[in-house]
């Protein structure tokens, strides 16, 4: 398929293993994260990890909608589907997140007791509003997730429905910024004082640099000498993000390069940021799950356009919960800990009944592990 | 003079006309639809005896029945390359046939939503016996039931495939042993992916085709090779993954695929990279995995090139010896991975 295998071919991958493999120093080992979960499944999926010398490793990040989408918000959707009657508008991946009770979306679809929730699946932010304007008698809610690809779709929609007046569509907003999440691991005690997770440099989001540009990345490279490789989502683009990485360190460099060229600028779509700060403006907090409460990290709908938030609409109420006692996804988003070093998992977590929120997405990091190279960890 | 002609009996409006609740009654309304509709169409000596069950024909050349049964749900109902009528005959043909049973008869059930125009469901049953006439398999028994609007959505078809097995054919999913070729008869996804842009309503150039096909042909060139075939399987809901799967826990074997051995139609390969599906778990209506001893894999695979069905097959794996069970992959791109179950619903109402 033209423009697709090009970025596969395994013979270039081969020659990028020996570059990187003569490239790195035997002296050292390398770590570096892969910040977005399109970054994980592909290096799960195409087998990446397969390729790099030993001492070249990969750190999971967090950059993966649903897994840092904390149990309370999924609690949120849930009320409002079992106990409002809305219509609830999901992206297929929030289906089966677990959240409180034992409850997921998935299982309120299905019915509670006597109450059955009306969740639908769909594949984009204009599915929702279709709906609304097909079920003028009954309130629909998107529930919005997503870091910075996500949110210029959900701007549309709520401009759309302004335009329209449509008086029964609401997006519950749990939209998140990648800039904030970096700053919080860069800035979390394992990372800066105890030396527990030794961070040689980040692989940079391939879309969602799209939208923001490479420009917000170099903070991070001057403040914390971290370089920041922004690199597209094939694997050819990742094991050229790990070369070009690897002759940073070498080099004692700390730079923002773009391997993702053929999609990113240093300003990114001012159009879609334009149109996102015309909605949106930012929360003054939002929990994460893994990060917990991390300042200025999140977006809320402006109050120009509250009628179309379902936290102002609906009585709903945020609850915090603590995820389940065992379950490491917190760590494992901060790239403390691996998906094979939690006592659940591939054992009590596994895809089909997950406990945390990792094992849901396949872009999340112990998703990605269990489907695709936990081989690995029998060998 | 009186006009009215005698016995003149106002025929089905299939034109304009819809089911509506009096044809599931039991009543006349019902007669004239099995009549005008399933008897017409599906016409043979058996539904002719008109009993509530048909009496068959003893087995004259010996062997043991084989029985399967599948519900077809399709979503929607006429997609390119068939619709839910010749779906619903192709899949129970197939469960029989990769069996190594050679398929004789099929029963089919109706369940017809109140609404569905008469002109579709006057379509669909006309396609099943199509597809029944050109396999050379009768449906010699059937029912309809209708039920109210909103209680279905148009028409789910359950159909049965009763089969004979030939003396000394044993085929199953428990036989595979390390060692063993894994074969493939052609292309992934086309069903599949047909339905998905259909749904998406993804405009590609050239639509791409549902494979549904009865498989039973190219099955019967492939025992008559001798060869010793451990299992044949159809790789339908949950694609080739969740096949091999199966086959992989039953026997408690591992296996090794080579991603670029397994063919995938360009359309299709574009398709599921837009929807972010992966070709292995995609279902398939016209495809089998056949399991073989390795000294019999390049016979096997010859007899299936020389079919017209089977023109694209290949040699896509190997078992091994593996305590875990897993299916795993060489990619393309020089890596390893495990080729897993499928999680979730990958595609709701496939078939």
């Amino acid at each position: 398929m033209k423009y697709v295998d090009e970025f596969r071919d395994g013979g270039l991958a081969r020659g990028l293993a020996v570059a990187i493999a003569a490239e790195a120093s035997p002296a050292r080992r390398y770590s570096f994260m892969e910040f977005c979960g399109g970054h994980t499944h592909a290096i799960s999926r195409y087998g990446v990890g397969d390729l790099l010398p030993a001492h070249v490793r990969m750190v999971h990040g967090p950059g993966c909608p649903v897994c840092v989408l904390p149990i309370g918000r999924v609690d949120m959707a849930i009320a409002l589907a079992l106990r409002h009657g809305v219509i609830l508008c999901t992206y297929g991946d929030c289906l089966r997140v677990p959240a409180s009770d034992g409850l997921s979306l998935m299982k309120a679809k299905a019915g509670v007791g006597n109450m059955r929730g009306d969740v639908r699946m769909v594949y984009s932010s204009a599915d929702a509003l279709k709906i609304a304007q097909d079920n003028p008698g009954r309130q629909v809610v998107f529930f919005a997730i997503g870091f910075e690809t996500t949110t210029p779709p959900t701007a549309v929609v709520i401009k759309q429905a302004a335009a329209l007046g449509l008086d029964n569509f609401s997006v519950l907003c749990c939209h998140v910024l990648t800039p904030s999440a970096i700053s919080n691991i860069l800035e979390s005690p394992e990372v800066r004082e105890l030396g527990t997770v030794p961070l040689d440099g980040f692989i940079g989001p391939a879309h969602v640099s799209t939208v923001i540009g490479s420009a917000p990345y170099e903070f991070f490279a001057e403040e914390f000498r971290k370089p920041v490789v922004i690199a597209g989502f094939e694997p050819l683009d990742v094991m050229q993000a790990i070369l070009m990485l690897v002759r940073q360190v070498n080099e004692g460099r700390a730079e923002v390069e773009n391997e993702f060229a053929r999609a990113v600028t240093r300003e990114g779509n001012l159009k879609a940021q334009n149109l996102v700060s015309e909605i949106f403006e930012l929360r003054r907090a939002f929990e994460w799950r893994g990060l917990g409460l991390v300042p200025y990290s999140a977006l809320k709908i402006r109050r120009e356009y509250a009628r179309f938030d379902a936290e102002v609409r609906f009585p709903l109420d945020y609850r915090s919960v603590a995820d389940n006692k065992a379950c490491e996804c917190g760590a494992i988003l901060r790239g403390v800990k691996r998906p094979q070093d939690c006592k659940l998992f591939g054992t009590v977590c596994t895809p089909e009944n997950p406990i945390g929120s990792c094992m849901v997405s396949s872009e999340g990091a112990c998703a990605a592990h269990y489907t695709y190279g936990r081989y690995k960890d029998t060998q | 003079m009186n006009k009215v002609r005698e016995n003149y009996v106002r025929p089905l409006d299939l034109k304009h006309g819809r089911v509506d609740m009096t044809h599931g009654s039991g009543g006349r309304a019902m007669a004239q639809l099995i009549e005008e509709l399933f008897a017409k169409h599906f016409d043979n000596e058996f539904l002719r005896q008109g009993n509530d069950g048909s009496v068959l024909p003893p087995l004259t050349l010996g062997g043991r029945l084989v029985m399967s049964c599948d519900g077809h749900v399709v979503s929607p109902l006429f997609f390119p390359g068939g619709d839910i009528g010749c779906l619903s005959v192709h899949g129970t043909l197939n469960d029989v046939a990769v069996m190594g049973a050679q398929p004789l008869y099929l029963a089919a059930s109706f369940i017809l939503e109140e609404g569905l125009p008469l002109a579709d469901l006057a379509r669909i049953v006309a396609s099943m016996a199509k597809a029944a006439k050109d396999a050379g398999v009768p449906i010699v028994t059937g029912d309809t039931k209708v039920v109210e609007a909103g209680k279905a959505d148009g028409i789910f078809i359950t159909t049965t495939g009763v089969g004979v097995l030939p003396e000394g054919v044993a085929l199953s999913g428990d036989r595979a042993r390390p060692g063993d070729v894994i074969l493939l008869s052609g292309t992934l996804g086309d069903h599949g992916m047909a339905i998905m842009a259909q749904r998406e309503s993804l405009g590609f150039s050239a639509p791409i085709l549902s494979d549904t096909a009865a498989l039973h042909g190219l099955i019967a060139a492939m025992l008559a090779t001798g060869a010793d075939i451990r299992c044949l399987r159809d790789p339908t809901r949950g694609g080739l993954a969740t096949t091999l799967n199966e086959i992989a826990r039953q026997s408690g074997v591992g296996m090794m695929l080579d991603e670029a051995a397994i063919p995938v139609n360009g359309e299709v390969a574009a398709a599921c990279e837009f929807l972010g599906l992966d070709p292995l778990y995609v279902a398939n209506e016209g495809k089998l995995v056949a399991v073989v001893a390795a000294a019999d894999a390049d016979r096997l695979l010859a007899a299936m090139r020389a079919h017209p069905q089977g023109a694209r097959a290949a040699k896509i794996g190997t078992v091994l010896v593996d305590d875990h069970h897993f299916v795993q992959m060489t990619t393309g791109f020089g890596g390893r991975r495990i080729v897993d179950w499928l999680t979730g619903e990958q595609l709701p109402r496939i078939c």
